[in-house]
């Protein structure tokens, strides 16, 4: 009992990541409306962006930008002292790409709207099939 | 649906929860990820490139060839968006409407009609009634200079502090964006246009891909920074840092300019001539 408690508190930034994850499938999956749809794909990046940044993260670490190195000449960078700046990198690019998918998104739920003048996907079902 | 979605997303969210028990633990300095290429990045990143920014660094240099096609990702969404929505109409064939900024009366002006001279008693509002707000508009004014200083220093000072061309790219394009929602979108159009803001996306990943073959054209590989030395002026490692600036630069043209469009076209429906 003691180490299932010990376990949870240790690993809480996967159990935060899980449930996003889990609320942005469920919205995706079950929602009817389109735009509640959209805004669970970006629920689901998101938990995936908190993922990786939190698995950056080094106790004691500070951020990856070192200080005073162009004057002082060479001195030893432990990797330890500073926090992983891999997922870092990787998620600022994917923050931006999440907006454009966004906006592609959008622009195709507005066309859906115009073609079927509702964004409810049973309705939509019923006039494609009418 | 409802209970066949739960059950699915049950089960996908317990065999995640089993799988973490194999993870490491929360700010485990010995994690697997922090193991292997990333120690290399923090040990030699200010001697490769001479860029304290480890971020930065990784992201215009050593994952140069990522950064570009994320860049070409959101121009190909900028296009995909145009392509979707845009709808061309003759501008004469829409009736008008114009507020007396004294009174608040309201004007409609059908096709044909003669319209009223630019001057301050009238202001030409969008079709959906929108109050005249002079405190919002006073306000945006006074802010959106100050955020686009800022966004050019994020971008200009990306090496030395956090930041970079995505970020200052983001930033100038909320400054814009601000300014369309405190003001119209007509007016912020006429002093941003569509053909600038195409010109821009573009440009930027012109820059991105121009200063890669203009390192290939000096010898060195597609986007090997340190051939700029010959031609700056300044040595290998000092050169890489000039060379993630140019890169940045171009990220941050094309950032700003897909943020703006694919807000122009989105709130507008296609038809950029009223939104939000």
């Amino acid at each position: 009992m003691h180490d299932l408690i010990l376990t949870i508190i240790s690993k809480y930034n996967y159990w935060i990541y899980i449930v996003l994850l889990m609320i942005g499938l469920y919205a995706m999956m079950v929602k009817k409306n389109l735009v509640k749809k959209i805004i669970g794909m970006n629920i689901l990046q998101t938990a995936i962006i908190l993922f990786y940044i939190s698995i950056g993260a080094k106790k004691d670490g500070t951020l990856p930008i070192l200080l005073h190195t162009h004057h002082t000449g060479h001195h030893l960078v432990r990797a330890a002292d500073y926090i992983n700046p891999l997922p870092h990198v990787l998620m600022l690019t994917a923050i931006v790409v999440s907006v454009a998918t966004l906006g592609v998104a959008l622009a195709l739920a507005i066309k859906v709207y115009h073609q079927h003048g509702t964004l409810d996907e049973d309705e939509i079902h019923a006039r494609i099939r009418k | 649906m409802k209970v066949v979605g739960l059950i699915i997303i049950l089960l996908c969210g317990g065999l995640l929860a089993y799988a973490t028990t194999d993870f490491p633990n929360w700010g485990d300095p010995t994690s697997p990820a922090a193991m292997h290429v990333s120690a290399y990045y923090i040990e030699n990143a200010v001697t490769d490139t001479s860029v304290p920014n480890i971020v930065t660094a990784i992201l215009a240099d050593y994952r140069g060839y990522d950064t570009m096609f994320e860049t070409a990702v959101i121009f190909s969404a900028a296009i995909a968006c145009f392509l979707l929505l845009r709808i061309f109409t003759p501008k004469s064939s829409q009736s008008r409407l114009y507020r007396h900024i004294a009174t608040g009366i309201t004007l409609r002006i059908e096709p044909g009609g003669k319209l009223p001279e630019k001057s301050d008693t009238f202001e030409r509002i969008d079709s959906s009634w929108v109050p005249h707000d002079l405190i919002i508009k006073t306000a945006c004014r006074l802010f959106i200079p100050f955020i686009q200083i800022f966004g050019l220093y994020v971008i200009a000072h990306g090496h030395h502090s956090p930041g970079g061309g995505f970020q200052g790219g983001v930033i100038l394009g909320a400054s814009i964006l601000l300014f369309a929602v405190s003001n119209d979108l007509r007016s912020t159009i006429s002093r941003m246009g569509e053909k600038l803001t195409a010109f821009l996306c573009s440009a930027g990943v012109f820059v991105y891909a121009g200063t890669g073959t203009l390192c290939m054209l000096l010898g060195a590989n597609f986007l090997d920074y340190g051939a700029l030395a010959s031609l700056l002026g300044v040595d290998p490692v000092l050169a890489r840092s000039h060379g993630i600036l140019m890169v940045e630069i171009g990220v941050g043209m094309t950032v700003m300019a897909v943020m703006v469009s694919l807000y122009y076209i989105l709130s507008s429906d296609g038809k950029l001539n009223e939104g939000l």
